[in-house]
């Protein structure tokens, strides 16, 4: 058994949810291949080699991976995929993108981030936004799995020493063109990494007040999310947003503000180990999963809070 | 130039979805089916396509039981011109799925064919990829904005970072993220003029497709309950709380 995993990267940085989906890798058994593909992409190949477990990086240094077009790197995990008897993304929106496709040209149907790993043929997964758990088994002869990264704690990013081979490019699908990028930038920490995340709904009210949410956030070195209703009302870009079409959050703690708490919001945060909502109506479904409940004005409360926190010593 | 649009029949989003007690699956009987909410998103990005005279016609595509045709005929009111049913009583998953709409596809000749990008029941996130694989064409996943041009298209993707554009050859695959539109109402009007309009029925036979799932369900169950806690009397009482009962501070 071997399983090849797609490293994801940024800004020539392992991205975490790889050593998430290494984490996956390893309770499937077997050893373990670690793909990166892109363009001047030595660094990180470098950094894979050291990741706990990995026994060989394949680097694809070539100019047709380097945005990550899902043509050109489904080619490449298609050429790639002879002896490997899985193979394995995080569930990130490049995962996502990317495995669907190699998946149907390796005639697999895939399993979708998986949650936790039975046997090498047997996953479970949420379906119906985390609402229902399914367990599936795979009668496919290559499996080709997304991973929950929430659900698998990483392993090491260091200790290891894989061998760096080099793989060729598979060249230019031809089929799309990569023209730019809108990213946000922050010095907070990524939502799906962070250890505090602190999300505004709704009841924010309008964009202009999510700085009082970011106060709060730096105090805490927390992320900062929102629910579906304050992205739609265009109060915050889309990458804030927390839930079952969004990101899945899984922090230490998660702080909902102004939040009602729909069913989808849900699903994207209630495996986070502390919740604590802050809403005035006090019926609001997210109380029912909340371990510490503030029923009061989120514009008398958040202020509060930050004030608080400076008291305690927080960000200071 | 044609666009083509798959429609899943889906427990609709208010309903709260409950686990089988014999653990084979959820609930279905006397369930409110709808329109999957993305799919209802690429509906109308089609009609715009059409009203903005980039398109000649919108056709829609379900594939499963009966009911399925309720479903296209939502897309018809909405302004679909026309539907197509694949009638399959069992369980399809997103590869068969992809490999019917291919085969829809290569009889149509769509330049377009926009999915939702993932179905509120099995949550999968595959069937748009999938086919664009299959056809051997270009995709743009989770799209929030789309530009056709002559030949070519380009879209702009939520992706984790934020956004990013991408232009693709035409023909192509599309798939639909939140804020792409909002869908519209049928009016009654054409909700009666729906009733008109022709929906061919076939089988995955017909399509040349094995339906037959790869994936076997061994059990579903409801995931872990989570108890509701306390509620806190003030700020500095949920600090406190925080900071010495949970430790997460």
């Amino acid at each position: 058994m071997a399983t090849l995993i797609v490293a994801e990267y940024d800004n020539s940085e392992l991205k975490p949810a790889t050593l998430n989906a290494v984490a996956a890798a390893q309770a499937i058994g077997g050893d373990m291949s670690l793909l990166v593909a892109g363009s001047g992409c030595g660094a990180v190949a470098e950094q894979a080699a050291k990741v706990a477990g990995i026994s060989k990086v394949l680097v694809a240094d070539s100019a047709e991976y380097a945005n990550g077009l899902a043509e050109n790197v489904a080619n490449l995990v298609v050429a790639l995929a002879d002896g490997y008897s899985h193979i394995v993304a995080p569930a990130t929106t490049k995962g996502k993108n990317i495995m669907p496709r190699a998946s149907a040209l390796l005639d697999v149907q895939q399993i979708s981030e998986i949650s936790e790993v039975i046997d090498a043929d047997t996953f479970v997964r949420p379906i119906y936004a985390g609402n229902a758990m399914a367990t599936v088994k795979s009668s496919d002869a290559t499996k080709v799995i997304t991973v929950r990264t929430t659900a698998f704690e990483a392993v090491a990013a260091e200790g290891g020493s894989a061998a760096i081979e080099a793989v060729d490019g598979k060249g230019d699908s031809g089929l799309s063109s990569y023209v730019g990028a809108e990213l946000s930038s922050s010095e907070r920490p990524e939502l799906t990494s962070a250890r505090i995340v602190i999300s505004g709904g709704r009841g924010m009210q309008s964009g202009e007040n999510f700085p009082m949410i970011e106060a709060v956030a730096d105090k805490l070195g927390a992320a900062v999310g929102a629910s579906r209703a304050a992205v739609d009302a265009g109060y915050v870009p889309n990458d804030y947003q927390v839930g079952q079409t969004g990101k899945v959050v899984a922090p230490d703690l998660y702080i909902a503000v102004g939040i009602s708490g729909a069913i989808q919001h849900l699903a994207g945060m209630k495996d986070s180990k502390v919740i604590v909502a802050i809403n005035k109506d006090e019926e609001a479904p997210i109380f029912q999963v909340a371990d510490f409940g503030l029923v009061a004005d989120l514009f008398k409360a958040v202020p509060e809070l930050d004030e608080e926190l400076g008291k305690q010593g927080y960000g200071s | 130039m044609k666009v083509l649009v798959p429609v899943k029949r889906v427990i609709d989003y208010n309903v709260k979805v409950r686990v089988k007690a014999d653990q084979t699956g959820v609930e279905l009987a006397n369930v409110k089916m709808s329109m999957n909410p993305f799919d209802e998103i690429s509906v109308e990005e089609a009609i715009r396509l059409r009203e903005a005279g980039k398109a000649e016609e919108v056709i829609a595509v379900s594939i499963g039981v009966q009911q399925c045709q309720e479903t296209i005929r939502t897309a018809l009111a909405m302004g679909a011109d026309r539907g197509i049913h694949v009638l399959h009583d069992g369980d399809v998953e997103p590869l068969a799925v992809a490999k019917m709409l291919k085969a829809i596809a290569e009889k149509e000749g769509p330049s377009v064919i926009i999915v939702g990008k993932q179905a509120i029941d099995d949550d999968s996130n595959q069937t748009g990829q999938m086919l664009a694989a299959l056809l051997g064409w270009g995709q743009a996943t989770f799209i929030s904005k789309l530009e056709i041009g002559d030949g070519e298209l380009q879209a702009t993707r939520e992706v984790d970072g934020g956004l990013e554009t991408v232009t693709l050859k035409l023909p192509a695959v599309l798939t639909t993220d939140l804020r792409l539109n909002e869908p519209r109402y049928a009016s009654l009007p054409n909700i009666m003029k729906a009733k008109k309009k022709p929906i061919d029925q076939m089988s995955p036979v017909d399509l040349g497709v094995d339906p037959a799932p790869r994936l076997e369900t061994l059990k579903v169950v409801e995931p872990p309950k989570r108890e509701a806690g306390v509620k806190v009397e003030d700020v500095a009482d949920l600090v406190e709380k925080l900071r010495n009962v949970a430790k997460v501070i």
